[in-house]
């Protein structure tokens, strides 16, 4: 067996047993780190398919970020364990079906003798990965990748929108509906003042 | 030599095993948001291997849109379960009846 298909079996039962012991697992937290575990192992793997950017991306952006926001919340929610019990039994029989049906018909299918395409396009060592994404999408995906990024700023405004605590009384800040309420009667009052008797020069 | 079918099987098996997860889980919303994360990782497998196998690098800018797509529903995703959180006291799924759907 060579080397690399010695490796790629190391991280692709890395990554299912993580992945079962994810779900499988009554702690939220331990959820979350194996699901840690299941993004590195298929980081691993994706740099055996030559896509290095996306397994950096993969590991700077979930691990770094997306799990850690997980992690936040789930303790952030401090959930009480009975709270998350139940359930779990009474689905299980079910869900191995689902499991034994989706797994045997997945696996059917992609079997070596009916995948046709099992060419591989050796690339020489000077091959970048980064060179070759970015010279794609700058020039014809432009226009994609200016859409994601107003789609995440849109994602910003929506979190922290949506999360946000609303405000206290020490905080100074706009009540629009009393703002949109006001009339000019009860801001502005008009006065007769007297005026000085006109001095008559001499 | 590994070829494309071992990646389709991976992916195919991290697929099925969130699937499981999403039905056992049913009731903690967050472990139903971590298992729809997996279930991407599966995909974006499914592309990466296909876009290797063929040589064709469009396979790799579809899995950063949808990296950049999963990372905004995430954090959406969190947010609303801690807003959830504030006004019920609980992300049980069976809790989640007030629509009356």
């Amino acid at each position: 067996m060579a080397l690399q298909q010695i490796i790629f079996y190391l991280f692709a039962s890395l990554v299912v047993g993580s992945g079962a012991l994810m779900i499988f697992s009554r702690n939220p937290v331990k959820s979350a780190l194996f699901l840690v575990l299941a993004f590195f192992a298929s980081a691993a793997v994706w740099m055996m398919l030559e896509a290095e950017f996306l397994a950096l991306i993969l590991i700077f952006v979930y691990v770094g970020a997306v799990m850690t926001l997980f992690l936040f919340v789930v303790m952030m929610l401090h959930l009480e364990p009975a709270q998350l019990k139940g359930g779990f039994v009474k689905y299980l029989p079910f869900a191995l079906i689902v499991l034994a049906i989706l797994i045997g018909v997945m696996v059917y299918v992609f079997l070596p003798v009916n995948i046709s395409e099992n060419s591989v396009i050796e690339h020489s060592a000077e091959y970048s990965n980064i060179k070759a994404l970015g010279s794609v999408l700058y020039t014809e995906y432009v226009y994609p990748t200016e859409l994601a990024a107003v789609l995440l700023l849109v994602a910003i405004v929506a979190a922290i929108s949506l999360a946000h605590k609303r405000r206290s009384k020490h905080v100074k800040g706009q009540d629009v509906s009393r703002q949109l309420a006001a009339t000019k009667a009860n801001r502005l009052r008009v006065m007769k003042v007297a005026t000085e008797p006109k001095v008559k020069d001499e | 030599m590994l070829l494309l079918s071992d990646y389709l099987i991976l992916s195919a098996a991290l697929f099925t095993l969130s699937v499981t997860g999403i039905v056992i889980n049913r009731n903690n919303l967050i472990l139903l948001l971590m298992c729809i994360e997996l279930m991407l990782l599966a995909v974006n497998t499914n592309f990466i291997a296909f876009s290797h196998f063929q040589g064709n690098i469009v396979g790799e800018i579809f899995v950063f849109f949808i990296l950049t797509v999963a990372a905004a529903e995430a954090a959406i995703g969190l947010a609303i379960l801690i807003v959830l959180y504030r006004n019920k006291k609980s992300i049980r799924v069976d809790e989640l009846n007030t629509l009356k759907g």
